[in-house]
């Protein structure tokens, strides 16, 4: 097995983010052939191809969007392209190079599920991608690809681009909702699932820019040829995004079930000379880590990842090499959930500040004995009782680097110092 | 007090109904009342959208103080924002921005230097984490694959620079 270009084939070639590029390589083509074809035979194909959404939740989309009530009520469709999960930068990707294909998924999953309104909700730091994407819709809109009359096949469709200001938050789908009505980004509490109630209280269909562009080869070559790649329960392929200490970090395409350290070791070139792995987060920060023993047998593929107690997430793999102190990590992880808690929820809001303070004493050198369970008590009070998943997102790292890396933990409450790098790390040396 | 220009005016009565509801505009018309306030939002921006948009200055600042994106304190011409989080911080973020800040005589983040050029913020995973680390200068494209080094000459050119933003569009 390598990597393989499915969703990514062209995104080399330039001109694919223009109009003509795109077209070029059949570009839309699948949209005519979609907007022929009966709504439900649509969702139904989605379906059978076993597409999971790959925001981070790995729902199936053909599933979700089964969902929608019958009500005669005006739908919408979301993408959502807040990508801010720390490690993720695929859809990004996909947004610079392929912009037409996302909107092309977009209109095509739109009629599929009845919608005539879509928006890209895009974080507020991505000025280049939006730039790009805006220049693609109006191209499209020029075309009488976006608008009243699609191709001429009676469907109205309006697309746009909503822009974010900032806020982790705004990714968790309430959130996003909340913040496209011109509030706080706020989530709220479910149910009502937004596929029955969302965006201005009508029936809504959030998903991920990768999800909605994987929705242009589905209807190309149908269930089944989708499902030439990936497993039984993970079909198809996805965009890994790969950081940290290895030779060539970058996006890649390869079929879900691809063994984890075959794309360390051959797509990204394995780590510098004279480094051993020490760990991997799998999916995104809030993903439990992996030790390197762990990484041996690991797939990438839903399946595999949880059995490992982890997940797939939204495919972001950091790697991290024997020179990085677990306590170090652990300390920027934590800053990030409390820093983007929205802090509606007592668990969540105290939970995240109070491990922050923990973490921070401890690469400090202040800590004392009993925070190492004290932490892993306050992470599992965090678990499952709040509106949204960011309590649970945060708890999770703080486990399993707690229980895994342990020794390093109370190592350095113990010598007040890390037991890597002869203990230089940023907090013992910035000041 | 702030007023937006004529074409600022222009804009926000166009965003006013892009959406299906017109406080779904509050965003991007603070972007604008930012960029033309100099790079942050000041009390008076709030009031004077709110009069412009027929909204709450509550409902406005409400946005305004719960994303990132809007600063609520005066920044120097060139924000530099850099990214310390999960990669970015294992890869030397952190230590980038704190020799950055030194060669622009910033003591601490959020300052403003005495020559006005500049203001630090440490900020979360810029979805750019393979080219580590790196930094978004005001609302420019990012500037990527930074070293100590690299930073510190990035600090000299804006400076020699002078008035002009890293992209000469200021904010
Ligand atoms: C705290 C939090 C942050 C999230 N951030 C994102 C994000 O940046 N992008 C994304 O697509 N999904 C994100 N999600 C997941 C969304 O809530 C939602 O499940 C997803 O967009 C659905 O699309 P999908 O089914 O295509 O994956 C986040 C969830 C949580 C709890
Ligand atoms: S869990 Fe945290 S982020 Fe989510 S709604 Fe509650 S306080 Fe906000
Ligand atoms: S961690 Fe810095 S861009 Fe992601």
């Amino acid at each position: 097995m390598a990597e393989i270009k499915y969703l990514s084939e062209h995104y080399a070639k330039p001109e694919y983010q223009t109009l003509d590029g795109y077209k070029k390589f059949g570009g839309y083509e699948m949209l005519a052939k979609a907007l022929k074809m009966e709504p439900q035979k649509i969702i139904d194909e989605v379906k059978a191809s076993g597409l999971r959404g790959r925001g981070g939740a790995g729902f199936a989309t053909g599933v979700k969007w089964g969902f929608l009530p019958n009500n005669g009520e005006p739908r919408y469709l979301l993408c959502n392209a807040d990508e801010s999960e720390p490690g993720t930068f695929k859809d990004r990707v996909m947004m610079e190079r392929a912009p037409h294909q996302l909107i092309e998924g977009m209109l095509i999953s739109a009629f599929a599920i009845k919608s005539n309104k879509a928006y890209i909700y895009i974080r507020g730091e991505y000025m280049g991608p939006a730039a790009i994407l805006e220049k693609a819709i109006a191209e499209a809109k020029a075309a009488g690809l976006i608008g009243k009359n699609i191709l001429g096949a009676g469907f109205d469709c309006e697309l746009d681009l909503y822009l974010g200001a900032g806020a982790y938050i705004c990714g968790e789908e309430t959130g996003m909702i909340s913040s496209l009505e011109g509030l706080k980004g706020q989530p709220k509490l479910k149910p009502p699932f937004p596929a029955v109630q969302g965006y201005l209280r009508k029936p809504t269909i959030v998903n991920n820019v990768e999800t909605l562009a994987a929705v242009v080869p589905i209807i190309r070559d149908g269930a089944a040829g989708y499902r030439k790649y990936g497993t039984e329960k993970s079909a198809g392929t996805k965009l890994f995004s790969i950081s940290g200490n290895v030779n060539k970090p970058g996006t890649y395409e390869v079929p879900l079930g691809y063994p984890l350290m075959d794309l360390i070791n051959i797509e990204c070139g394995g780590l510098k000379p004279g480094r051993k792995l020490k760990a991997v987060v799998p999916g995104g920060s809030s993903a439990p880590v992996l030790t390197a023993e762990e990484c041996k047998t690991a797939t990438l593929d839903y399946e595999c990842l949880a059995q490992l107690g982890s997940m797939l997430g939204s495919g972001a793999i950091i790697v991290i090499d024997d020179s990085n102190c677990m306590v170090d990590v652990l300390s920027t992880i934590s800053h990030f959930y409390h820093h983007e808690s929205c802090g509606q929820c007592t668990p969540c809001r105290e939970g995240t500040g109070w491990m922050e303070r923990i973490i921070h004493g401890i690469v400090h050198g202040h800590g004392s004995e009993g925070e190492v369970d004290l932490l892993l008590k306050i992470a599992d009070n965090m678990k499952g009782r709040t509106i949204c998943a960011l309590s649970d997102a945060a708890a999770l790292p703080v486990l399993s680097f707690v229980t895994k890396f342990r020794d390093e933990f109370e190592y350095f409450i113990r010598e007040k110092k890390s037991k890597v790098r002869g203990g230089q790390i940023y907090a013992q040396i910035s000041h | 007090m702030f007023k937006l220009s004529d074409e600022g005016l222009k804009y926000v009565k166009n965003e006013l109904t892009r959406y299906e509801v017109k406080q779904s505009a509050i965003i991007r018309c603070l972007y604008r009342a930012q960029d033309e306030n100099g790079g942050w939002v000041s009390p008076d921006v709030i009031s004077h959208l709110s009069a412009v948009m027929e909204i709450p200055s509550a409902q406005i600042e409400e946005v305004a103080t719960f994303y990132t994106m809007f600063n609520k304190t005066p920044v120097g011409k060139n924000h530099i924002q850099v990214c310390v989080t999960l990669t970015c911080g294992m890869l030397g973020g952190r230590e980038l921005c704190d020799s950055m800040m030194k060669e622009a005589g910033c003591k601490k983040t959020g300052d403003v230097s005495p020559d006005g050029l500049f203001t630090f913020s440490k900020v979360e995973c810029l979805g750019s984490c393979d080219t580590a680390p790196m930094i978004q200068i005001n609302r420019d494209p990012y500037t990527e694959n930074l070293n100590t080094e690299k930073g510190l000459e990035l600090v000299r050119k804006l400076r020699t620079a002078g008035g002009a933003g890293a992209s000469g569009k200021g904010h």
